[in-house]
């Protein structure tokens, strides 16, 4: 166990370098950011080459991915288009974002399990039909509209809720824009646990759990779910890095200024630096995330074994 | 015990670690399982007994015509939809519905019936396409990993790791934008190469736990070869969250999209497809509400079909459920 | 009170602000030595006591006593030659440089190749505490009328001396002061209380909220969070008026958005396709598309400048003519008279990223394809992002037109007219060229009369209306709203709220 951690922790140095490679190159490929930054009038050629040497975009994209690999290992992630260091943005944006998804997961965990079970038991029954329905809805609707009608019914018609976040970004105003960033991974906890229940309830291990005369509720959480969770944990387990990276629009409806907001940002006004510093600390993430769902199917699943 | 070997062919035909795939060609195994090529007749299949069941379900069958019906409307919208969706004039923008005109008029005075019908072919092909190649992609790739582990398994993850962290935004932008092709095909290209990672993933997990079922355990002592375990006793037992996963993805490669559409790198005009319209309609949600109301019932319905065929497909293919 | 506001782009340096988030803080801050008056947009000496010049290209600025900095360093000649010094030269990386390009010395310290030969502008000379003089390399008899553009601001030696504590807390001379600045967030302003001018602010001070989206910034206003919101946004307008009631604005701006075409590809540039041009100017129909898509908060134009600068300011109802009056069947006829559309379709080319240009990019399309009778002549055709679509547009790699729009830097007919059509001008990326055009324009900057200036410049314009370099759409409003808690809400002509005029009750 220890050994196949320490084996992991050692794989992740070369996807960090595979990852923070790529998307130095993708935004490189998206073209010259100094066109943007002067506005809709061109900048003199003149000031235009000043600024390219400034961010030194006139060197070969190799060597400037070299020099930006590093200043990294001196913990310096350069400077955003506006004079602000990186490393403030980050430490502004992942702490509210880290809520807003600690948030999203809690509610696919409680709700998107809950629901899972309840209709995995009920299959075919009005419950189930009822919560197919609602996925539907989910699914069908962006998530942008959710939000924005949330927004308006919570927000200003029965003013529940403030319409958007505050700076910084307290637990309890993050709740209606969680349930939004997790709505439609809350179609695929649901679905999925339902899935894994209803195949699951008759295995030889639940009759056996059954005949041997045990609480219901104890061979529903203990043996049935147990056993129904690795499809749910792993794609929770991919989920909590996207819910990270992608809460774009959520955090645009919400005006969270959180790292799906710096990153879209980042990417507009192709800043390097940006893009690139926040998606290497989001592999982190993944690689991270990753690491402990495969830990997790050994904890749910003991003939799993790691060596 | 020594099978015939035919029964195996035909699974390895489909596909069997797909998903979608195994209902687009469940007619092939069909034909081709039973009639063995020696005759010996009933010795039925896991995939035969599937379809047997199928055939019976009055889900595989209503959600089959759902998904003939919009392949049919697909391939020829005139049928049911005599205007042009490109007709528009700003004079009926945002009206409801008029005589000739069931669903009332867009932002831009076009009507909102042809569009949704004429939007089925872009968005419904982009849905479809999008699901087959992640699912093939995904389920093969995670499938592989899962069952030999080891460091094939170690890189495939960690490359996984890599495009989980490329945002689609930003994936959006840079890949797509330099296509110039007005075709959906750059489109579903991108979801595939974005999309297949996840389900890579769920396919891997439940290859692990399938892996550790006693059957398998007791088939491997046996002797049986690994193309053997992983076709005929794991994929079967495997498969389930990866179809469950696939028929929602479904719905979200459509709505992605309109996302897409909506950064001004997805589908671009003249195309008409139901993202495009959501996107659009979705500014408009307090004013005029038919207009998102119609492309995202579409939607709904085919995801709903979708839904409803994978479930069936995988009850049929689960014995514990007969 | 609260107001909406948008993460400025570049650093808030004066000669480095060229979009209008940052802008609005400028104004707010600073005080050149000029100022548009908020109403008329006239140009009226501010810290300046005088600007004066015979012969239209030598300048005696005199400034008034008793200006400070909000630090109360006194406001001298220094402080202004200093900061368009500053601004000016190459190495500051001041985007908004060729400002000073009228400046004599401007090429030794702003070369367009190479490095400066020189430190600071030799066109600008201190008399005394009070008086500096101006050397422009022409003449540019309406130069003083320039000022009021954020650019000139004086700068503090604070500025100078410690440059990064300034820009993470900037000191002017304005009627407020920063208080406290969270770059990304929000930053609040304060009434400064020992402001020397006369536009004292009438409330205590702004907060300045970043919002990502103006549509959030206006539920925020609905929901009571939110004092003023500067931007309504266009899915909004529908119902604006009936949300806030008069507490909606809705006032004209000097903005223009024109389509601009592609002159150094020989389909367009060639003789006989400005009547395609002119056709498909024709086959807008801009009333139209105004009062629905826009509702109103756009006005069809009639000509290539905007109606705030007034009659007597250059702004002449119909120049244009029947070129920009919607008439289908003689669109059609001349399109093709002229050729047809080069390639057979159109492509209207915008950056999807901000501003929701898509709606009127598809109903001008639709207007088009409507008056000549097909479906597919002409199509949106969006960018990413504004930075590529940019550097598309101006490094001419689009071959077919393309959004192009203009807020003016300060309210005369020459900026509406030279950056955008003289010969290789800053904003010219169409790269139109028409030696008549650009001998009328020199003539008007050396005329010092101004009402002579403004019909020359006029008679510049008559050709655009010939050639049609861009296609006029619409002037474009500025509009607001704002909440029970505050009044006497008004946007100045650069579509920003004149924040020091708002009571708070």
């Amino acid at each position: 166990m220890g050994r196949y951690v320490i084996r992991r922790l050692l794989q992740m140095i070369p996807v960090f370098f595979g990852a923070t490679l790529l998307i130095f190159l993708m935004v490189h490929v998206m073209g010259d950011p100094v066109a943007g930054l002067c506005g809709d009038r061109r900048c003199d050629p003149a000031t235009a080459t000043r600024l390219k040497q400034e961010f030194g975009l006139d060197k070969p994209v190799g060597q400037q991915y070299l020099t930006y690999m590093g200043n990294v290992f001196v913990g310096d992630f350069g400077t955003a288009f506006n004079g602000q260091k990186v490393t403030e943005l980050m430490a502004a944006a992942f702490p509210v974002t880290i809520r807003l998804t600690l948030v999203a997961v809690v509610f696919e965990i409680v709700i998107g399990i809950s629901l899972g079970v309840l209709t995995g038991l009920r299959r075919g029954r009005p419950i189930d039909t009822g919560v197919l329905l609602l996925t539907l809805v989910v699914i069908s609707v962006p998530t942008f509209v959710t939000g924005l009608v949330l927004q308006l019914l919570l927000g200003v018609r029965w003013g529940v809720i403030r319409p958007s976040v505050s700076a910084e970004a307290p637990l309890d105003e993050l709740l209606i824009p969680g349930l939004v960033l997790a709505s439609v991974s809350l179609a695929y906890v649901t679905r999925l646990t339902r899935t894994s229940i209803a195949e699951n309830r008759r295995a030889d291990y639940v009759r056996t759990a059954v005949a041997k005369g045990l609480p219901r509720r104890r061979v529903i959480t203990r043996h049935l779910l147990r056993n129904s969770l690795i499809p749910v944990v792993t794609f929770i387990g991919t989920d909590v890095g996207a819910l990270m990276g992608g809460a774009i629009v959520t955090e645009r409806i919400f005006n969270i200024h959180g790292v799906g907001f710096q990153l879209y940002q980042g990417i507009l006004r192709q800043s390097t630096q940006t893009v690139v510093g926040f998606v290497t600390v989001l592999v982190l993430v993944f690689l991270l995330a990753n690491l402990i769902v495969d830990l997790l199917y050994a904890v749910l699943d003991p003939r799993i074994r790691y060596a | 015990m020594p099978e015939p070997h035919q029964p195996e062919r035909a699974i390895a035909a489909t596909g069997a670690g797909g998903a979608m795939d195994l209902a687009a060609s469940e007619a092939t195994s069909l034909e081709r399982t039973p009639t063995g090529p020696d005759g010996t007749g009933p010795a039925r299949s896991l995939w035969s007994d599937a379809w047997r069941d199928l055939r019976r379900n009055p889900v595989f069958i209503v959600s089959g015509l759902i998904i003939v019906f919009l392949v049919v409307i697909s391939l020829w919208p005139s049928l049911i939809a005599t205007g042009n969706p490109l007709d528009c004039d700003l004079a009926r923008a945002q009206k409801g519905s008029a005589p000739g005109h069931p669903f009332g008029f867009n932002e831009q005075g076009c009507d909102v019936y042809t569009r949704v019908v004429y939007g089925t072919r872009v968005s419904v092909t982009v849905g479809v396409c999008a699901t087959l190649g992640v699912a093939l992609l995904g389920s093969v790739l995670g499938g592989l990993a899962g069952f030999f582990g080891g460091a094939g398994d170690a890189i495939l993850s960690r490359i996984t790791d890599v495009f989980f962290a490329i945002p689609v935004v930003l994936g959006g932008l840079v890949l797509l934008s330099v296509v110039t092709s007005s075709t959906v095909w750059p489109v579903v290209g991108f979801m595939v190469l974005l999309g297949w990672p996840q389900i890579s993933r769920i396919a891997r997990g439940s290859v692990i736990t399938a892996k550790q079922n006693d059957y398998v355990q007791a088939a491997r002592a046996l002797g049986a070869s690994h193309s053997r375990l992983l076709l005929r006793h794991i994929a079967p037992n495997a498969v389930a969250p990866v179809i469950v996963v696939a028929t929602i993805a479904l719905g979200t490669f459509i709505a992605l999209e309109a996302t897409l559409s909506y950064l001004g790198v997805g589908l671009k005009p003249p195309t008409v497809s139901w993202g495009i319209d959501i996107s659009a309609a979705s500014l408009y949600i307090r004013n005029a509400p038919h207009m998102l109301l119609w492309p995202a019932g579409a939607l709904a319905v085919t995801v709903l079909a979708f839904i409803m065929l994978g479930d069936a497909v995988r009850d049929a293919l689960d014995p514990k459920l007969r | 009170m609260t107001s909406s506001w948008g993460d400025p782009q570049n650093p808030l340096e004066p000669a480095n602000t060229n979009e209008v988030q940052g802008g609005k803080i400028l104004a707010m801050i600073f005080r050149g030595l000029k100022r548009y008056d908020p109403k008329t947009g006239e140009a009226k000496d501010m810290v300046a006591e005088s600007i004066e010049t015979k012969d239209a290209q030598n300048f005696t600025v005199k400034i008034k006593k008793g200006w400070t900095f909000s630090n109360g360093e006194k406001i001298t000649a220094r402080s202004f030659v200093d900061a368009w010094n500053y601004g000016a030269h190459l190495e500051n990386n001041q985007k908004n440089a060729y400002f000073f390009g009228y400046i004599d010395g401007y090429d030794k310290v702003h070369p367009e190749k190479g490095e400066p030969t020189a430190k600071t502008l030799s066109g600008l000379k201190v008399v005394d505490d009070t008086t500096f003089t101006v050397k422009l390399s022409q003449k540019f008899s309406t130069w003083p009328d320039t000022l009021g553009y954020p650019t000139f601001a004086p700068l503090p030696k604070a500025f100078f001396d410690d440059h990064d504590a300034w820009l993470s807390k900037p000191v002017g001379n304005g009627p407020y002061a920063v208080d406290s600045y969270t770059k990304g967030s929000q930053m609040s302003l304060r009434r400064w209380d020992a402001y020397p001018g006369e536009d004292k602010a009438r409330n205590g001070g702004v907060d300045m909220q970043v919002y990502t989206d103006n549509n959030t910034a206006y539920t925020n206003l609905m929901a009571g969070n939110l004092d003023l919101v500067d931007d309504v946004p266009a899915a909004q307008l529908r119902n604006a008026g009936s949300d806030l009631g008069d507490r909606y604005i809705n006032t004209p701006a000097g903005i223009i958005q024109t389509l601009a075409f592609p002159f150094y590809d020989s389909e367009w540039s060639k003789p006989g396709r400005e009547k395609v041009r002119r056709g498909l100017s024709m086959a807008i129909n801009r009333e139209q598309i105004t009062e629905t898509i826009f509702q109103k908060t756009r006005t069809p134009a009639t000509d290539w400048t905007s109606p705030v600068l007034g009659k007597d300011g250059g702004y002449k109802a119909g120049l244009c003519g029947d070129a920009c009056a919607y008439d289908a069947a003689r669109a059609k006829q001349l399109v093709e008279e002229g050729g047809g559309i080069p390639g057979g379709r159109l492509r209207i080319t915008y950056n999807a990223d901000t501003g929701s240009h898509k709606e009127w990019v598809d109903a001008v399309c639709n207007s088009i394809n409507k008056a000549l009778g097909k479906d597919k002549a002409c199509v949106g055709n969006p960018v990413g992002t504004f930075a590529d679509f940019r550097s598309q547009a101006s490094q001419q790699q689009l071959d077919g037109p393309w959004r192009a729009g203009w807020q003016m830097d300060y309210p005369l007919i020459q900026n509406f007219l030279e950056p955008n059509y003289f010969t290789d001008a800053s904003s010219n990326d169409g790269k139109f060229s028409d030696e008549k055009f650009d001998r009328l324009v020199n003539e008007a900057n050396a005329e010092t009369d101004d009402a002579k200036a403004v019909t020359r410049f006029q008679d510049a314009e008559k050709i655009l209306a010939e050639k049609m370099p861009a296609i006029p759409l619409w002037y474009q409003n500025g509009s607001a709203g704002h909440s029970e808690r505050i009044s006497d809400v008004a946007l100045n002509q650069f579509s920003v709220p004149v924040y020091e005029q708002i009571k708070v009750d």
